[in-house]
């Protein structure tokens, strides 16, 4: 084909083609697609390269950090103290120590945030939140908890019955290692079932209460009970461990 | 005082009026501090510590919502006669240029204002520009949207980026190598010379219509 042809100013008519109409449709197109199933298309990458590489992947295993004072706070394992105190039996502070000298509960579960991002497959070892509970005694008037966190700022709830979840643990490992300060070591929490911001980091108190007293977040307009499944009640009491 | 540009050689040929060198230089400032701000939000676990994620994440909120206002202001205005010409030669390729394309620059080309890769950059801007505004608001207003999509547009906003980046700096990369085009964007013209080697087509088309006032 001569060049010439395809001279703007020439006389003879040039086809045209719109290729950047289509490149814009093609390519919202695509994104829509990814909005669609990406979610698929990171799980499925999640499980076949594991979450090692997984976490180069874009979209793949990789943990936001988010805190709500800007800062993070540092506390040293041997100064760590988990004070449970509230409407129990036998008020007690727990050190590292203590927790780890406790019947060990650790599963893989997901880690699911409430603005969409989530990393299969992370690694959770600790004590299960009914063993705590057992070990101080919760009186009959107990109904909720309330979580506290070494930052200061942030502060959860949960009532008893979801406190007993077989997947709801005080946990000092996570992702293989030790709770990492980004994480919210040295201990944190995690409750499977619900949406990333239940799971408060930097645990450092637990009171037992007469009600439900609505955390940070739920302050801020997140749902109380911040079920993954969008539900307002423990639609799933028994859950399997998956 | 006076400037006479009558010789040859120095005769200037405007590429960009001021309205485009303008869209350009604010398109330009609001994808880099969305480029610099989205690295600590990305790889918060190294820059946890370091940063106010608060302050950068509003940075980034902000700057994103801004995203498409220099295009649209520049285009829809009345002076925007030089830009909205521009975006349809953006969008319009003649089969040459496709096949220049395709051969990456291979196959003969009387090029036009712009060549086709050059074209392709402004073209894949445009699309970034909607694609990331798209899945960054499903991201800011994340309570109106399913949890699934919500994933998807994190997956979305975070594979668009690397491509992003990889055409910035591919784009800043060719800037710098061809110090010609690269004055344009500063001074809006270029030389005749210039003109001819890079843009032949568009040469010949101005040289049609060279009697006619440019506008600056």
């Amino acid at each position: 084909m001569a060049s010439a042809n395809t001279h703007p100013a020439s006389n003879e008519p040039v086809k045209r083609i719109a290729v950047g109409r289509r490149t814009i449709l093609g390519l919202g197109a695509l994104g829509a697609l990814g909005i669609a199933f990406g979610n698929s298309i990171q799980n499925f990458l999640g499980n076949a390269f594991g979450s090692g590489l997984g976490g180069i992947l874009p979209g793949g295993d990789r943990f936001r950090i988010y805190t709500i004072t800007g800062t993070l706070p540092k506390v040293a394992n041997h100064d760590y103290r988990l004070k449970v105190s509230g409407l129990v039996e036998r008020p007690k502070t727990f050190t590292l120590a203590d927790l780890q000298a406790m019947p060990v509960t650790s599963f893989t579960k997901p880690f699911q945030c409430v603005t969409g991002w989530r990393v299969p497959n992370v690694e959770w070892e600790g004590v299960l939140l009914s063993d705590l509970l057992d070990t101080v005694g919760v009186k009959p008037e107990g109904v909720a908890l309330t979580f506290e966190s070494y930052d200061r700022a942030d502060t959860e709830s949960l009532t008893i019955d979801q406190a007993h979840l077989p997947d709801v643990i005080v946990a000092y490992r996570m992702l293989g290692a030790p709770v990492t300060t980004e994480h919210g070591g040295p201990v944190r929490l995690y409750v499977a079932q619900m949406f990333g911001y239940k799971s408060l980091k930097w645990l450092s108190a637990i009171r037992v209460v007469n009600t439900v007293q609505p955390g940070f977040w739920e302050q801020n307009g997140y749902p109380v009970n911040g079920w993954l499944d969008g539900s307002t009640g423990p639609t799933n009491p028994e859950p399997s461990l998956e | 005082m006076t400037i006479t540009r009558t010789a040859q050689s120095t005769t200037r040929i405007l590429r960009f009026d001021r309205v485009q060198r303008s869209a350009h230089w604010a398109n330009a400032t609001l994808f880099g501090v969305l480029m610099f701000t989205a690295i600590p939000l990305y790889f918060g676990s190294f820059f946890g510590i370091v940063f106010q994620r608060h302050v950068v994440e509003q940075i980034h909120l902000w700057s994103g919502l801004a995203l498409p206002l220099p295009i649209i202001v520049s285009l829809l205005g009345p002076w925007g006669q030089q830009m909205r010409r521009d975006v349809r030669r953006f969008n319009y390729w003649t089969r040459s240029e496709i096949s220049w394309m395709r051969t990456l620059g291979k196959s003969p080309l009387e090029a036009d204002k712009f060549n086709p890769g050059q074209k392709l950059n402004a073209i894949f801007i445009g699309a970034a520009i909607i694609v990331m505004l798209a899945t960054g608001s499903m991201l800011q207003w994340f309570r109106f949207f399913p949890v699934p999509w919500r994933a998807g547009a994190t997956f979305v906003h975070d594979v668009f980026s690397y491509a992003i980046f990889a055409v910035v700096i591919g784009h800043i990369f060719m800037a710098l190598t061809h110090p010609g085009s690269l004055r344009s964007i500063f001074t809006g013209r270029v030389s005749e010379k210039w003109a001819k080697t890079n843009a032949a087509g568009w040469f010949k088309e101005e040289q049609l219509t060279k009697d006619s006032p440019e506008p600056r």
